[in-house]
């Protein structure tokens, strides 16, 4: 059926040339909110990967026997098993970064990351390519928070992942950046940049 | 007019063959639609006049402030021009320095910002300025907001409490961190207490670098009338509606609002209406758009400042309006001589 070959494109793909946020602009809502440290972006990251592997899982093994008409209902209650899942893990064993995260955890549900795999990928290939997929994305997704996060709270708060970088006495702390403006001048310059590259690139080629 | 056109093919024919900028020797092609008329003026020239039509503001900052205020101005500058050669190099493109738009970035910027404020500070908010505020959206014509504000705007959401931590007049030296003083603005707003009108007048009140003196920003002003740089619409506009609307409120309630010409005379009205709402690239075209943008402005500023919570809201109420500048510019396209309304 599919060669080792194309099993790991399906993977690579969602990592830089399809990556979920700075690609295809999907999942925005947590990548813009959730992003004000290093921290919440890789839990968020983490969390939606779980929950999108799962649910691409689940949907490609149903695909068959899912009519249509209610197809999307069908994914999206799928969705949302995973996700209550992951957030009672999240408030039973990191109740701080649970708290941080706040309703955006239940939120995941609504992400169109998660919808956009099921729909147009597990829906229509075998189980082993749907959760390399979905693996490629998530991982795309996480790079991404992290990094925005890391941007965040560097600029926004002096730190790194909770240990102090920057000491208030020789840096005064942005507070935008961890406010939601932040969030917005920091994504949109990330997508900047990466544009720029991705065309220096295709133009030295 | 003609400028612009010439600008646009530049930068066209700089896209076009990659990073060679200005290596031939023919000229860009000009196209404008007639009738044509031929000008002295042209980009540098309007710029120049405009910094000189900001020195006795500086001046008077000066006067006041001491040298941290002629440090401010200068490490602006200098921050400013230096982000505007960075840039270009980088993207390849000619440079535009010697037009002057950099510089009175740099002046304005400086201007807005209270005499206190950090040289480092003064710094992020000039290569904001011009790097997001200007090149991001191709450089001088293509701009959306009045660089200078929306360097301001930055520093004030990211320094929150430097950019609003005043002094008072005649404080010298560096060591100014003992001495705070309230503004005009905010100790109308918080305190419900007056300053005199001469004193805002001629500028002996704690402010922004540009705030103090209503006389010398008039004077700046008046010399760009004068010359045929702004017009008389967006400065007026500007200030009368927020005359207007000031005057309403303190006609309805004399006690709680103040006067008219306080509105007028204090915070950054003054510097806003000359050299803020007037600026070229990012005020509508068109005679109504222009009446409409200035008396929105200032209706806008009016509301913030008596009702917002920050004491002082020209540079919102100008960013705002900015950001509609094209939508005004359609929606009040004059008719073509001899077009029947279908």
């Amino acid at each position: 059926m599919t060669s080792q070959r194309t099993l790991f494109q399906e993977f690579k793909k969602g990592i830089w040339a399809e990556n979920p946020v700075i690609k295809m602009l999907l999942g925005m809502c947590p990548a813009l909110a959730v992003t004000n440290s290093a921290v919440n972006g890789l839990a968020m990251g983490l969390a939606s990967t779980f929950v999108v592997i799962c649910s691409s899982a689940i949907v490609s093994i149903i695909r068959r026997f899912v009519p249509g008409g209610v197809r999307i209902p069908t994914y999206i209650i799928i969705i949302a098993g995973f996700v209550t899942l992951a957030d009672l893990f999240l408030r039973a064993y990191f109740p701080v970064i649970s708290k941080a995260l706040g309703p955006y955890v239940p939120l995941i549900v609504v992400n169109c990351m998660i919808m956009g795999r099921a729909e147009f990928f597990a829906s229509k290939h075998p189980v082993v390519p749907s959760i390399l997929d979905a693996l490629g994305t998530g991982t795309g997704f996480v790079w991404v928070l992290v990094v925005l996060g890391s941007i965040r709270e560097i600029l926004g708060s002096g730190s790194i992942f909770g240990v102090t970088l920057l000491s208030e006495r020789i840096y005064t702390p942005w507070v935008v950046m961890i406010l939601p403006a932040g969030a917005f001048l920091s994504l949109g310059l990330l997508i900047a940049l990466i544009n720029y590259l991705t065309q220096r690139r295709q133009g030295a080629h | 007019m003609m400028d612009k056109t010439r600008q646009v093919g530049e930068e066209s024919k700089a896209g076009a063959r990659g990073s060679t900028p200005g290596g031939s020797g023919d000229g860009p092609l000009i196209v404008s639609s007639s009738p044509h008329l031929l000008t002295a003026d042209n980009i540098p020239k309007i710029m120049h006049s405009v910094v000189a039509a900001l020195l006795p503001a500086c001046a008077v900052s000066i006067y006041f402030f001491g040298i941290r205020a002629l440090l401010l101005i200068a490490v602006s500058v200098a921050a400013c021009i230096a982000t505007e050669r960075a840039i270009q190099r980088f993207l390849g493109k000619p440079s535009t320095i010697a037009d002057g738009s950099a510089i009175i970035t740099g002046i304005l910027l400086a201007l807005t910002l209270p005499p206190s404020f950090p040289l480092l500070g003064a710094v992020l908010g000039s290569v904001f300025a011009i790097a997001i505020g200007k090149h991001i959206f191709g450089g001088l014509g293509y701009n959306i907001f009045n660089p200078a504000l929306l360097g301001r705007a930055f520093l004030q959401a990211a320094y929150p409490v430097l950019i609003t931590t005043w002094v008072e007049p005649f404080t010298r030296g560096f060591d100014v961190d003992a001495i705070a003083a309230a503004t005009p603005l905010a100790l109308m707003k918080f305190e419900g207490q007056m300053t005199p009108h001469l004193d805002l007048l001629f500028g002996n009140i704690s402010g922004s670098l540009g705030e103090t003196s209503a006389v010398a920003i008039i004077i700046g002003g008046l010399y760009l009338r004068y010359k045929g740089y702004i017009n008389w619409k967006l400065p007026l506009g500007y200030l009368g509606s927020m005359a207007f609307f000031g005057g309403i409120f303190w006609l309805m309630n004399p006690s709680r609002y103040p006067d008219p010409l306080f509105h007028v005379l204090a915070g950054g009205a003054m510097l806003g209406a000359w050299f803020m709402v007037t600026d070229m690239v990012t005020s509508p075209t068109t005679p109504k758009g222009q009446w409409i943008f200035a008396i929105a402005a200032g209706a806008i500023a009016v509301i913030i400042r008596l009702f917002g919570g920050l004491p002082e809201g020209v540079m919102y109420s100008i960013l705002l309006l900015n950001s509609v500048v094209p939508l005004i510019n359609r929606w009040t396209r004059p008719k073509v001589f001899g077009e029947v309304s279908s």
